[in-house]
């Protein structure tokens, strides 16, 4: 069928049933927002490029599909870039779409004119500059291909605006051949065998999820391998969420701000099963320790993952969820009483101090928080201290979520992709946890929110302070704290007020019940700030 | 340790670019390199000399075969290829001195491209170590202008590196 490049770029999306996209317009992509405008696909309008990447990502997140964000040619495009670096850093599959200047202005400078393609080259999976109006049928599919299989992440597609205007012949194409891209799925029968073999040989074996779990959605069947085989479990912070808090074997997250009972069976373990986990230096400090007294064994999609931190014993390339399905079929039961009996001495019950007044303690109230909120609420850390408080302070009930930006640590990351979630799944809810600072690198997003009534909770955690960097100078720089402080910062339940959001400000136990019922019964956009001490630490 | 690595890529623009891109962020050091077309003109091959130790390699073979445009990488043993590069020399070459070194050029099947009446060009391909030693022998006479290709290799026997379609 005739059409204009723009309109068959629409087309495309409709074929991959994007509901969904975000995105910002500018004079490179008008064609294109010309064609989506009467194409049924909801464009939210972002407040700022790099928080419709963030969006899109909480949507890919919850949905288990490419998302799509939008940005015009040079500043616009340029400002994505912070999004898809964070999409790359933890495998999260999202389509960008650039405008781009016309095809013969290319390389002249010409006004918002940027070399993205170049530019975002070293956080794409891979990118498209397309300068033939013909190939966007083939190019959309591979994209979309390209982003969800094997280990996702982003790709980008930039379209120069001539290239747009131009009139094709749309034919979408049915399937992909890449002769290049193909990823390994099932696991090799051998090698499976093996690793079940270590498994059932050890004394005290232990699984340590990563965030591969999610993106190969096979959070059923690591827990239906771990209950079988008797093993206990430990996730990195990508992993979180992936087993149940009130699970008897699990012992939660691992690493430099991980829990004593996780860091210890990290170290006791004498076979240590990772699971998408890239073993990453927050999680594991001294790889080169650890594999010397322990037998590795290691599924990734992505087979430069395994021996890249931390030697493997036994690699194993492949989908988790197709490599754990084939090892459940062959897996017996074992029995580690003592080893998980061991384990349990090293689970520290949850006490908190008490907070100075006007203040509450942040690990309280999360902890508070978890409790009252639905099992299946998507929860979404920022980065920091609220981070840190909540990745190892939130109760994860059944079938509950948790994310956050792990892999490249992007402040401002936990409202725009709460939106992003929420919009993909608006049955639950969904509660982005930030902290004074990364709020304010987001907060334009409360207008995205409002416009759209997409009904996220935000619970911002006040200290005046950046916490987690004045943490660092307090222990690593002899207290010389410095460019932490955020005086000057508005009054959020006014800021609040002012998007006409509901809100409430926790300064005491009591506060904190009723913040706690906004959170959980208000049907709308709700915001809390918790006063915190601005000495707490996460350490 | 230097190691040769083939790499066979789509013809595609901007291909070298995600190649050399992914050399410098990952860390990883290019001796050489060279770059050219195949019997298939959508095919094309990079030789690629780097540098590293066995942890390396294997890293930089696993991060090139996650580009999407890199179709095939075999890195190639030292004695299971033939490895050459070309190289041409400008000398300083009075009249006094040109039957010196066209013997020079006899006894290192090196080949006459170009005569002045105070220079000669000559031509050269061979392995590494043999240029670096032809260098060592001409040097005297006063190099004016050196330029070399990076090193192409192909495997011994009937063995082969291609793409299947």
């Amino acid at each position: 069928m005739k059409m204009k490049a723009s309109q068959a770029m629409v087309e495309c999306l409709k074929a991959e049933n994007i509901k969904v996209v975000y995105g910002y317009p500018g004079a490179a992509i008008c064609p294109f927002y010309d064609s989506l405008m009467d194409s049924g696909i909801r464009h939210v309008l972002v407040r700022h490029e790099a928080n419709g990447g963030h969006e899109a990502s909480g949507y890919a997140r919850i949905s288990g599909k490419p998302a799509v964000c939008i940005a015009t040619s040079g500043p616009g495009a340029v400002n994505l870039i912070t999004a898809i670096a964070t999409a790359y850093a933890d495998s999260i599959p999202i389509i960008c779409i650039t405008g781009q200047v016309n095809t013969d202005q290319i390389g002249s400078d010409v006004f918002q004119e940027a070399d993205i393609t170049g530019a975002a080259e070293p956080f794409v999976k891979h990118s498209y500059l397309v300068k033939d109006a013909a190939d966007i049928p083939r190019v959309f599919k591979e994209a979309f291909y390209i982003a969800g299989t094997g280990r996702p992440g982003p790709v980008l597609i930039d379209v120069p605006m001539d290239v747009q205007r131009a009139e094709i012949d749309f034919d979408y194409p049915k399937s992909v051949d890449i002769r290049s891209y193909k990823p390994t799925t099932k696991g090799n029968a051998f090698q499976i065998k093996r690793v079940l073999s270590e498994l059932e040989k050890a004394s005290k074996p232990l699984i340590c999820i990563g965030g591969g779990v999610f993106a190969s959605n096979a959070q059923e069947e690591i827990n239906e391998l771990a209950h079988i085989m008797n093993i206990p479990v430990i996730t990195t912070m990508m992993g979180i969420s992936a087993f149940s808090d009130d699970d008897p074997l699990f012992f939660g997250m691992l690493g430099m701000h991980g829990v004593k009972s996780a860091n210890t069976a990290v170290n006791e373990c004498d076979v240590l099963f990772l699971v998408g986990a890239r073993v990453g230096d927050r999680a594991v400090r001294t790889p080169l320790a650890l594999e010397k007294t322990t037998k590795i064994l290691h599924i990734d999609i992505d087979p430069a993952e395994i021996g890249k931190n931390i030697g493997a014993d036994l690699p194993l390339v492949g989908d988790a969820k197709y490599v754990l399905r084939q090892m459940i079929e062959k897996a017996k039961p074992q029995q580690h009483d003592e080893w998980i009996a061991e384990l349990n001495t090293y689970r520290q019950e949850r006490v908190f101090e008490p907070a100075k007044a006007g203040t509450v303690n942040p690990r309280w109230f999360i902890d508070r928080l978890s409790r009252a909120m639905p099992d299946d609420t998507v929860v979404v850390a920022d980065v920091g201290q609220n981070q840190i408080w909540t990745a190892t302070g939130y109760h994860i009930g059944k079938g509950g979520r948790f994310m956050t930006s792990g892999g490249m640590g992007t402040m401002g990351y936990s409202l725009p992709a709460a939106i992003g979630a929420k919009m993909a799944d608006p049955s639950r809810t969904v509660m982005a946890v930030c902290g004074d600072g990364s709020l304010q690198m987001c907060m334009m997003e409360l207008a995205t929110a409002v416009q759209h009534d997409v009904k996220v909770k935000v619970v911002v955690m006040t200290n005046n302070r950046l916490g987690m960097v004045r943490e660092l100078q307090t222990k690593g720089y002899d207290g010389r704290e410095t460019a932490v402080f955020l005086d000057g910062s508005p009054d959020f339940i006014k800021l609040a007020e002012a998007y006409g959001i509901k809100s409430c400000r926790v300064t005491d136990e009591k506060s904190a019940v009723e913040a706690v019922k906004l959170l959980r019964d208000y049907d709308g956009i709700a915001l809390v700030e918790v006063i915190v001490d601005e000495n707490a630490a996460t350490l | 340790m230097k190691h040769t690595i083939s790499v066979l890529v789509e013809n595609h623009s901007g291909v070298l670019s995600r190649i050399t891109g992914l050399f410098s962020r990952r860390g990883f050091n290019i001796e050489s390199l060279a770059v050219g077309p195949t019997n298939d003109p959508e095919v094309s091959r990079i030789t690629i000399i780097a540098d590293g130790d066995e942890h390396t390699v294997e890293q930089i073979e696993k991060q090139l075969n996650k580009l999407i445009e890199v179709i095939k990488v075999r890195t190639l043993q030292k004695d299971e290829c033939f490895a050459r590069e070309l190289m041409m020399v400008k000398l300083n070459c009075p009249a006094d001195k040109r039957s010196e070194i066209m013997t020079i050029a006899e006894m290192t099947e090196a080949k006459i491209v170009d005569v002045t009446l105070t220079t000669v060009t000559l031509e050269i391909c061979a392995r590494y170590n043999k240029l670096e030693r032809f260098i060592e022998i001409v040097a005297p006479y006063g190099i004016i202008e050196l330029v070399r290709t990076g090193t192409i290799a192909i495997q011994k026997g009937s063995e082969s590196i291609t793409a299947k379609k």
